[in-house]
């Protein structure tokens, strides 16, 4: 899933500081999930807002909504009846739901209610860790299901560096060492060759280094 | 010869053959380097220059390399994957050999975050081994990796880091053979305290001909005190001091430590000279050049040759 943090409060009460009359939109879709976008949470932070202009003397009025994904068109046509009544709208949906939604409602200031975070999974109630970067070429299936784009702090094809110490990464200790984790699945899997083969160039064209990307499924279309 | 580097004309005529290093000064003053150069000079065969080590920002490496070429000294241009992608790497590459740099060290380089700029973003276009490929490839091929012809390759004897300490232990002589089969001619290791465990290493490299292949330099570091052994130990990820080398610097009075720490520098290369597959020594004196002349005088190894 795409997971996210909120953002501080004062920092989103500064955002809304020239508006009176807003829309809180979540979403949900995987903000939901990890609990930062959801319906629950477009009535904390609507509340919190409420209060918070309250106690500054300066009332905002808030619609609350969630849509079932702000990544496609078909939920958020269902704002167009009334989103021109509003001043700006705050979405804590992810990076490409506030922008879907920018891009579809042209005249209406878009302002982001999360910061947007990784491609990750749950690690336990409250934890999530990422898994992937989308590079777009993947070689999961050379290094154990264990990618090194994202699990080595310099995404080394030929890990792991010197600063690999008892398992874990030089940047910290509370970070695995990717390359140690690649290694001991590999030797579970009696896969040691793959270690040992020298992999060619990655080619960055397909992650975002070449530009924003497009899947085109023709037989969908 | 690959590069006609005084480096590689040592090593082939069966010298046993001596490295330092030189850290660039924060800042632009070239003094700085040439007084630690003044060091260093008639005492090694090539004299590394770092590469923004430990992520701190300093002068230029291929600065460095060329302010040591003034004076007449041979430079071993240290180059990271950390700050500069493909492009740049190349064409750094080029511009150093044009300048009549000949000794290369493929390096990942430490993570940013432990320098001045965390916040910086890095590189890590490609990594070491493949650092170390594509040099291959410019000087051996004549093209870019890319395919595209070159107009004049660059001449380069191609070295790379390895560390026999650090985790796991099981894949770093296949490491050391990935990348000698990279294209690496020499490597330098990472500073050697734990004997016990780098004859390990050693045997297995030994077992399988790597030392035949690729000209081997045992890193060593002069300790100037117990404070700085306890320090490194702690500190520096990969760093495998063993208690008992810490206990025989230690037990010396403080006045006394820096002279058991360049003993027992001198004993460690003396040792190290005599191993199979050693091919040479890389004297890491970190902020101490001005005792490269004395430990390596000290083990034997002055004057160095001259080979034409």
């Amino acid at each position: 899933m795409i997971t996210g943090t909120p953002k501080p409060i004062e920092e989103i009460l500064e955002m809304l500081e020239p508006y009176d009359k807003i829309i809180v939109a979540g979403c949900y879709g995987c903000v939901t999930v990890c609990r930062v976008g959801g319906e629950k949470e477009v009535q904390v932070l609507a509340s919190t807002l409420r209060l918070a202009r309250e106690a500054a003397g300066r009332k905002i009025a808030i619609k609350e909504i969630s849509l079932e994904r702000q990544c496609d068109p078909e939920y958020i046509e269902q704002m167009r009846a009334y989103v021109q009544d509003y001043q700006a709208v705050l979405s804590i949906a992810c990076g490409a739901g506030i922008q879907f939604l920018a891009e579809k409602y042209t005249t209406t200031p878009l302002l982001p209610g999360i910061n947007t975070g990784f491609l990750g999974v749950t690690e336990r109630q409250g934890e999530w860790s990422e898994r992937c970067q989308g590079c777009g070429d993947c070689v999961l299936h050379l290094t154990g299901g264990i990618c090194p784009v994202t699990r080595c702090a310099k995404s080394l094809f030929h890990g792991p560096c010197g600063g690999s110490v008892q398992g874990h990464c030089e940047v910290s200790k509370d970070v695995p060492c990717g390359w140690q984790l690649i290694i001991d699945r590999l030797k579970a899997l009696d896969q040691m060759d793959n270690y040992t083969k020298l992999k060619p160039y990655k080619g960055w064209n397909t992650s975002r280094d070449g530009g924003p990307r497009r899947i085109v499924r023709e037989d969908m279309i | 010869m690959k590069s006609g580097s005084n480096l590689e004309k040592v090593l082939a005529a069966g010298h046993f053959a001596v490295t330092a290093e030189c850290g660039p000064p924060r800042g632009a003053d070239p003094e700085v380097v040439r007084r630690k150069a003044a060091y260093v000079k008639g005492n090694i065969d090539a004299c590394n220059v770092t590469d923004n080590q430990t992520s701190v920002v300093r002068m230029s490496s291929i600065a460095g390399c060329m302010i040591l070429k003034e004076m007449g000294i041979e430079p071993l241009l240290q180059m990271v994957v950390r700050d500069r992608n493909r492009i740049a790497l190349q064409s750094d590459l080029l511009g150093a050999s044009a300048l009549g740099v000949r000794n290369l060290l493929c390096l990942s380089g430490d993570h940013q975050k432990f320098g001045d700029d965390p916040q910086a973003k890095n590189v890590f276009d490609i990594d070491s081994m493949q650092l170390i490929h594509l040099t291959k490839t410019m000087r051996d091929d004549g093209v870019f990796p890319s395919g595209q012809k070159l107009d004049g390759a660059p001449k380069f004897f191609i070295g790379c880091a390895v560390n026999p300490f650090a985790d796991p232990f099981e894949i770093r002589v296949p490491r050391l053979k990935m990348k000698m089969q990279a294209g690496a001619d020499f490597v330098q290791t990472q500073c050697i305290y734990n004997m016990e465990k780098f004859k390990v290493y050693m045997a297995d490299a030994i077992r399988q001909g790597l030392h035949e292949k690729v000209k081997i330099l045992a890193g060593v570091t002069p300790l100037k005190s117990a404070g700085m052994a306890k320090f490194m130990k702690k500190m520096v990820a990969g760093m495998d001091i063993p208690d008992a080398v810490i206990k025989r610097i230690a037990d010396e009075p403080k006045e006394k430590q820096a002279e058991k720490g360049i003993e027992m520098c001198i004993e460690l290369i003396q040792e190290l000279k005599e191993m199979e597959g050693i091919a040479g020594v890389h004297v890491m004196a970190i902020e101490w050049e001005e005792k490269l002349n004395q430990i390596i005088g000290g083990a034997g190894l002055l004057p160095r040759p001259v080979v034409e």
